[in-house]
């Protein structure tokens, strides 16, 4: 879904954005940038993350899974690590590949709020990339389309006992969205997602809590399943 | 051609005159005193490991004891060259693992050293008297024959001389006679010293180093080039797979964010419908890459291990599967790699043609193997020579002394099983290969 205005800026965010391609590195700065937020510090390693982490207190994280010194997972650890010290910095991770585990262990770290985990390619989608980090910024949950595309091709307990729109309700909670803008895509009426989002909490056995953070679980449910 | 041997040496003439004899003499000196000094230490060792095995302090000992032959049999193998051309190559295979342990377990489990400690105990009990024997007999004997006209010029005052103290002559021709009979036996001498010496270099060869063993040698360098093979093969998919991610994949992404943001700049009408058209390729090329990279070396696998990366292909199956894999700590690269790629392939199979509903893998790592199964409820029926990747996997497989077996009965169930003798490694990084 694109459309030719430009991008909205709710607020203007300040970045530390993490990424050993120079190339990208400075793509991604000229993106934000012209997408009226701030990157306060561009870093080519995961040591170099949590330094500037230290010294600018930004917002919002975005970063690489794999970098540089051992080009494995320095990323994202970095990035979980950070997670522990700061519950409440909210992270965006980039990777080249739709990862299950490299999700859960982001997701695992803190209450799962304030966690994004996308595709690299989204970078391309100006406005839907913009759109993630703002909503994860916001203390939302993004997970990438892919990852929840995968997750839907098993069929297993206990996402076994949803019907197939639940499942389709799940898949979209998962990507971070409202009732309304669940609503909006699949075309019903909020009133009927709102009962769907309900079907799903009481079959995953969600406890009775508050509602957003039981939206959470169900999606840290269906990653684990 | 120069004789390889002391026996082709003897068969040719000038053998007399040839630096052969000596070095026979000289083998069978060396050998009398090495077999002097192998005695006394074996002995020496093993009483007081005897003595003090009572306090436990002795035990250490008697292993060492046991060991006796590995240095005893270096020695001769290294002395075995001064009478023998053809390589001599020992019997040991080299440990699994450095350090003191891993060495011993492995020398003490294998026939060679008890073979040597045989050897050993043969040799320091019996043929070292031999070779004193024989040097006496071929080398110091026609020495004292032929010396007669120096001993009768020294000892005897000119007057007489003992010949090995046995005979007296008392005039010079006569002395210079035995002397020349000494030179004769000097020469018959020399193939005395030729035949005990090749004599014991045979059996020294047939009992520490066969001639067997250089095909037993060449079949275990053929299976580590094999496994050294399948390791470069490994870390040049690893280096591919790198490369496109480092390189074209993050090019791909420059390029789809370029066109993104260009998209946002251009006025609706044709060349903004181009650039949506350019951007949409641009994705389908990073995607049909992604699946590419995946395929050559999936990053899950190298990260964190073989239980995720089968997760993960079970997740990409188009048939349901049921993982069930109980595999703590990581395994060796070059086992992970090649489960991992056995499970995958097994599970294309599935989706491809057993028409099955579901599958199932399970997986353990028990008393040092790695055992996977991976089941369908299909038709059955397959075959795993016919043509289907599961033949150069099965090779894959045996290269690191696994095995995989496949049960199919028409009609099903479908059963493949692999297994892999290994070791956990702790090792967080994609390290050493495990050969």
């Amino acid at each position: 879904m694109r459309t030719d205005r430009p991008p909205r800026a709710r607020r203007s965010l300040r970045v530390v954005l993490a990424e050993d391609s120079v190339l990208l590195r400075e793509g991604i700065v000229g993106l934000l940038d012209r997408c009226g937020h701030e990157v306060a510090a561009a870093v080519g390693d995961a040591p170099a993350l949590v330094a500037a982490v230290e010294e600018h207190a930004p917002d919002i994280v975005v970063t690489d899974v794999r970098m540089p010194p051992g080009f494995q997972d320095e990323g994202l650890h970095a990035a979980v690590r950070l997670r522990e010290e700061r519950p409440a910095l909210p992270v965006l991770v980039l990777s080249q590949y739709v990862q299950r585990a490299y999700a859960s262990e982001l997701l695992d770290s803190g209450d799962g709020t304030g966690v994004g985990y996308l595709l690299k390619d989204r970078v391309g989608h100006v406005e839907e990339f913009v759109d993630a980090l703002c909503e994860v910024a916001d203390g939302g949950t993004v997970v990438d389309p892919e990852v929840v595309r995968q997750l839907l091709r098993r069929r297993r307990d206990p996402l076994e006992r949803l019907t197939p729109r639940e499942r389709e309700v799940l898949a979209l909670i998962a990507e971070g969205r409202s009732n309304g803008a669940i609503a909006r895509a699949l075309v019903v009426s909020e009133a009927a997602v709102g009962k769907h989002v309900s079907g799903i909490l009481t079959k995953l056995d969600l406890p009775p809590a508050q509602e957003t953070h039981r939206r959470v679980l169900a999606v840290l449910a269906y990653l684990r399943a | 051609m120069q004789p390889r041997n002391v026996w082709q040496a003897m068969s040719r003439t000038g053998f007399v005159l040839s630096s052969w004899p000596w070095r026979s003499a000289a083998y069978l000196l060396t050998g009398a005193v090495t077999g002097a000094v192998a005695l006394v230490g074996i002995v020496v060792s093993a009483v007081a490991g005897g003595v003090l095995a009572v306090v436990l302090v002795g035990l250490p000992l008697l292993v060492l004891t046991a060991l006796a032959g590995l240095p005893v049999a270096r020695v001769e193998r290294y002395r075995l060259r001064m009478v023998d051309a053809d390589p001599v190559p020992g019997l040991h295979r080299p440990p699994a693992a450095p350090g003191l342990r891993p060495w011993l377990a492995t020398r003490l489990r294998e026939r060679a050293t008890w073979r040597e400690l045989g050897h050993a105990l043969l040799f320091a009990g019996l043929l070292w008297p031999v070779d004193a024997l024989a040097v006496t007999v071929g080398l110091l004997l026609p020495l004292s024959v032929a010396a007669t006209p120096l001993l009768m010029a020294t000892a005897g005052d000119g007057r007489e001389a003992k010949v090995l103290k046995q005979w007296t002559v008392t005039d010079w021709p006569a002395a210079f006679g035995v002397a020349a009979l000494g030179l004769l036996l000097m020469a018959l001498c020399a193939y005395v010293l030729g035949v005990a010496a090749g004599a014991r270099a045979e059996l020294t060869r047939l009992l520490i180093a066969p001639r067997d063993a250089e095909l037993d040698a060449r079949v275990t360098e053929l299976a580590r080039s094999r496994v050294r093979l399948v390791d470069a093969f490994e870390a040049e998919r690893r280096r591919i797979e790198r490369d496109l991610h480092d390189g074209a994949q993050q090019r791909l992404v420059a390029l789809a964010m370029t066109l993104g943001l260009a998209r946002l700049d251009a006025p609706p009408g044709p060349l903004a419908d181009r650039l949506a058209k350019a951007h949409d390729e641009a994705g389908l090329a990073l995607a049909e890459l992604r699946e590419l990279i995946h395929g050559i070396h999936p990053e899950v696998l190298t990260d964190y291990g073989l239980e995720a990366a089968v997760a993960d292909a079970a997740d990409r199956s188009a048939v349901p599967v049921d993982v069930d894999l109980d595999l703590p700590g990581r395994l060796p690269g070059s086992v992970e790699s090649a489960a991992y790629f056995v499970v995958r392939e097994a599970l294309a199979n599935v989706a491809r043609h057993s028409g099955a509903d579901r599958a199932a893998v399970t997986g353990r790592h028990r008393g040092g193997r790695l055992t996977l199964e991976v089941r369908d409820d299909g038709r059955g029926g397959a075959d795993a020579s016919a043509g289907s990747g599961l033949t150069g996997l099965a090779d894959r497989v045996s290269v690191l002394d696994g095995r995989l077996s496949l049960s199919s009965p028409p009609g099903g169930p479908t059963l493949l099983r692999v297994e892999i003798p290994c070791e956990r490694t702790d090792r967080p990084a994609p390290a050493a290969p495990c050969a």
